[in-house]
């Protein structure tokens, strides 16, 4: 009797572990049976923007991003100037992603009146799984026009002395889900600069990065060099923004403090002219507001 | 004597379970849906992974999160990156059975009420899943239907307070897999 037990047991005993082991088998089969698929990292940023300078993302293809950069006057003016509150530079900004690898942007400065139209190529994707790659790297090319009047109308004025160019790599990685940096070498040309002891030619070096507080706010910081000697007649000093992103649906506020004034890639890399030790400190924000202008068609039904 | 007995009834199981026909796909359709007040929200999977075991019932999924393709890119991000965590959780798998696929002639054309039960595991979380669905028997295929609904609460996905009310609480499943007999 206790063996026909003990051999009923066994015998359920058995199938439960037969049927577990299949499902396993099933879950192997389908293992090897699997795409290898390529696993590209999303949202190194949360904007197009680390905080005034660019990012490697993109207006995603068929979106377009309005972004609208506003940076108050300096802190250090004091109550008269309500700290700053009286002044204000503002850009409004276009972004469109073309193709997931293109986005192009133009936009409008209250600074000298200035159009800048620019281009991001994203040339390498980080990615693990099928095909790996360690970080992210994107080109970024802008031409700024100023448009106002001429400041000396009686000397020989040349079309070409309104513009500036500049170029930047952006190479960035993100570290798990929370942590992304990104290294930016920028190369800016101007064709006309104030004193012969100035570079027409101007590189600095950047650094920046995010640490995600939640799943819908970061802090960011931003950092460019501007090297020694190549600035002379004014007084240019490097770069420094910190902020915070605040992520709700199709709108990412980021609201920063910063030594910058200017709004685009010239300006905030060879013309930032206050000093943090100073408290030359411009507090200032971007309106992110994406736009889905191409839907991505599901298929199917 | 017995112990004979007992050895040979296992072998005989494990045989019987590794003989049957499998079925088998990896372009399975798993569709999301979640109407709310403000927000519809759409997304298609044509990646799926699926095994059918055609004499014991057994059922798998494997579905990668981040195959879904959304109208909207900035939806799909946001799926990803806030609500099912994809770098954290990759993927969502589902292990069940079909409790009577005895009732399911696989040698026959036609369509049969199939009831599936299992545990479906996603964003680190498992839960207990049931829902009736179909099995068309078509040409040696296997045309397996069926829908059902999801809470997000119950995976730990939480919505944030600011679109609370822009975003529903649950979600409708449909799944949809051609399945092709395994060599």
């Amino acid at each position: 009797m206790k063996r026909k037990i003990f051999l009923a047991l066994a015998f359920t005993g058995a199938l439960f572990v037969t049927s577990v082991k299949a499902q396993d088998d099933l879950m192997s089969m389908i293992n090897q049976n699997e795409k290898p698929t390529v696993d590209y990292t999303t949202a190194t940023f949360k904007s197009t923007h680390i905080v005034i300078g660019q990012s490697i993302e993109t207006a995603p293809a068929g979106n377009l991003n309005f972004i609208i950069t506003h940076h108050f006057g300096a802190l250090n003016t004091g109550y008269e100037n309500l700290y700053g509150l009286k002044q204000a530079a503002i850009r409004l900004g276009l972004e469109y992603g073309v193709t997931k690898w293109l986005g192009v942007a133009v936009g409008i400065n209250t600074d000298k009146n200035t159009w800048d139209g620019s281009a991001k190529i994203k040339l390498l994707r980080q990615s693990k799984g099928a095909k790996k790659m360690p970080v992210s790297l994107d080109i970024f090319g802008n031409t700024a026009i100023y448009t106002t009047k001429w400041t000396d109308p009686t000397r020989t004025n040349f079309f070409t002395s309104r513009v500036t160019y500049a170029m930047q790599v952006l190479i960035a990685r993100k570290f798990g889900n929370s942590v992304s940096l990104q290294i930016t070498p920028s190369w800016v040309h101007k064709n006309l600069v104030p004193q012969t002891a100035d570079n027409n030619d101007i590189f600095t070096l950047g650094a920046g990065g995010r640490v995600k507080l939640s799943q819908r706010v970061a802090i960011n910081a931003e950092y460019h060099h501007l090297f020694a000697k190549q600035v002379v007649s004014t007084k240019a000093y490097d770069s420094f923004s910190l902020g915070v992103d605040i992520e709700t649906g199709g709108h990412v506020f980021q609201i920063f403090l910063t030594n910058s004034y200017g709004e685009y890639e010239q300006t905030y890399l060879t013309d930032t002219r206050g000093k943090w030790s100073n408290g030359d400190i411009f507090l200032g924000f971007n309106i992110n507001r994406m736009f889905t202008i191409v839907n991505h068609k599901t298929r199917k039904e | 004597m017995r112990t004979n007995y007992l050895i040979l009834l296992f072998v005989a199981t494990l045989s019987f379970s590794a003989g049957a026909q499998k079925y088998i796909t990896k372009t399975g359709y798993v569709k999301l849906f979640s109407a709310a007040s403000l927000e519809k929200i759409e997304a298609s999977n044509r990646q799926v992974n699926s095994v059918l075991d055609g004499a014991t019932g057994d059922f798998v999924f494997k579905v990668l999160l981040k195959s879904f393709e959304f109208e909207k890119a900035l939806m799909q991000e946001h799926f990803n990156e806030n609500y099912v965590e994809s770098d954290k959780f990759p993927n969502s798998v589902f292990i069940g059975k079909v409790t009577n696929i005895k009732d399911v002639n696989l040698m026959k054309d036609g369509v049969y009420d199939v009831v599936v039960d299992g545990k479906l595991t996603m964003h680190g979380v498992t839960n207990p899943v049931k829902t009736k669905g179909t099995f068309e028997v078509k040409q040696g295929k296997v045309l397996g239907k069926a829908k059902f609904t999801l809470t997000l609460a119950d995976y730990k996905i939480s919505i944030p307070g600011a679109v609370v009310n822009n975003i529903s609480k649950t979600v409708d499943i449909t799944v949809d897999v051609t399945l092709d007999k395994a060599n």
